[in-house]
């Protein structure tokens, strides 16, 4: 399993830079926001804590293709489904390994974004807790979409179309969280609903994920 | 009644003697019953004292936000039952239902819409129930979507049964979270079977009438599409032997 991991991650640090690019991308869309709203720092500040959700939600959903896609491509997916490994195992790993070199990046990156969109000081510590919890729930909600896809020409659209309405629990906990705490107002039953998502997400979906590759390389 | 028996009709050339000879008094009955409960609904009911003659879009628009949501369940069955037992016909009834559920979303957001500039002074307002309707067209889309977009029939059946109990989960998910998120303008459920107060009798009546009217228009044209389908998988089939031979 660990030699998994290790080999998704030295993937996606060294070939073909699907690391830095989720991170280069989550700038782009908090250094666009203030050229579609006005700089004015009141209304950036309010809109802040959404803004830097839907940023790591799209930078999420933009490296999810990468998943399976080459595995599939020069079939060592093939050879996973054959290893002694579980199915299930294998599709949490990979969540895993998307997490730690997507989402983990994005949320330790997150405070100095929301520097430039001027959240407020107590806004930040409520902002990256609420990533912390909240995107591994997006990596593996992205993982199952992956795994429908995985097959397909084009499926980059289509995975969009079908991840991002399952993205919708997760975000309005996540930014209800970030925009209480930017408030000060107690962040206590978003973050209890939210780490709930993200528990059941990731005891559940595996499951679905696996049943799905399953269908994708009978 | 043996319910075994009725795993019979998943036997497609069954299915479509049976709904050869079910189909046209299923249309039938739905053309009367809307014909019924939209006239009796539009002309012969008053006004109602505040909303004035607005009200009356209730007759497209409760039904159709009914229907949104119990061609979902239905397809969530059908879903179940081809996972569990393999019944093609079963999984091209989940098929044939979805456009049908997302034009019944549509319906129900227009009507809404409709009735929402006048009521409320918008069209749109973020509203959990509006908002978890617009959440479960974007569901149906992706439904229809995935079956559009993988060429093999068994495989696509699969896959979107799987994304279809997914996407169960989080469709009620979503409905309980956005709650969560925005106190809305949209009033309670004015129908139920299990309250006392329900809307008054004079707009209840025809509304039952025209439930009962979607709800065989519903009937009628997923077994209508069911049928379509199993023929056009019939005749690529023979295509495909002629092809061969």
């Amino acid at each position: 399993m660990s030699a998994l991991l290790l080999r998704d991650l030295r993937l996606a640090v060294r070939a073909g830079g699907g690391f830095g690019l989720g991170l280069a991308f989550f700038l782009i869309v908090v250094v666009l926001v203030p050229f579609g709203v006005g700089p004015a720092q009141d209304l950036l500040q309010v809109i802040a804590p959404g803004v830097l959700w839907i940023g790591a939600l799209l930078a999420c959903l933009l490296s999810l293709d990468r998943i399976f896609a080459l595995d599939w491509e020069d079939g060592s997916l093939d050879l996973l489904v054959t290893a002694p490994l579980p199915m299930e195992a294998v599709v949490s790993i990979k969540a895993l390994a998307h997490w730690l070199s997507t989402g983990l990046p994005l949320v330790l990156a997150s405070p100095l974004f929301g520097l430039l969109l001027n959240l407020p000081v107590e806004g930040y510590k409520p902002l990256v807790l609420s990533l912390l919890l909240g995107t591994p729930a997006l990596s593996v909600i992205g993982t199952f979409g992956a795994a429908l896809t995985v097959g397909l020409k084009r499926g980059g659209l289509l995975l969009s179309l079908l991840v991002l309405p399952l993205y919708v629990p997760t975000l309005i906990f996540g930014a209800e969280m970030a925009r209480r705490g930017a408030e000060g107002l107690s962040t206590g039953t978003p973050l209890l609903l939210l780490a709930g998502i993200t528990c059941g997400t990731i005891a559940l979906l595996p499951f679905a994920s696996a049943a799905v590759l399953r269908v994708n390389l009978r | 009644m043996n319910l075994n028996a009725l795993w019979e009709y998943a036997n497609p050339k069954k299915f479509i003697q049976t709904t050869d000879r079910v189909l046209p008094w299923v249309s039938g009955l739905a053309v009367v019953a809307l014909v019924v409960g939209l006239v009796w609904g539009f002309f012969f009911t008053p006004e109602d004292y505040r909303q004035g003659s607005t009200v009356k879009i209730i007759y497209l628009h409760v039904p159709s936000a009914l229907m949104a949501i119990n061609i979902w369940l239905m397809m969530l069955v059908t879903s179940l039952i081809w996972i569990v037992r393999r019944h093609h016909v079963s999984a091209l009834a989940a098929r044939a239902a979805a456009p049908i559920g997302a034009v019944m979303t549509v319906i129900a957001l227009i009507t809404g819409a409709i009735w929402g500039q006048p009521m409320w002074g918008t069209w749109w307002a973020w509203d959990p129930r509006l908002t978890s309707f617009l959440i479960l067209f974007l569901f149906y889309v992706g439904y229809m979507a995935l079956w559009e977009a993988i060429e093999n029939d068994d495989t696509a059946a699969d896959l979107t049964s799987i994304l279809c109990l997914v996407g169960s989960v989080f469709a009620l998910l979503s409905r309980y979270a956005v709650n969560f998120w925005n106190q809305g303008l949209h009033q309670g459920a004015s129908l139920s079977l299990d309250k006392e107060e329900n809307v008054a009798d004079v707009f209840y009546h025809p509304l039952l009438v025209c439930i009962a009217g979607f709800v065989l228009l519903f009937i009628a044209l997923v077994l209508l599409r069911t049928r379509t389908e199993i023929r056009a998988r019939r005749m690529r089939a023979l295509l495909a032997r002629e092809r061969m031979g």
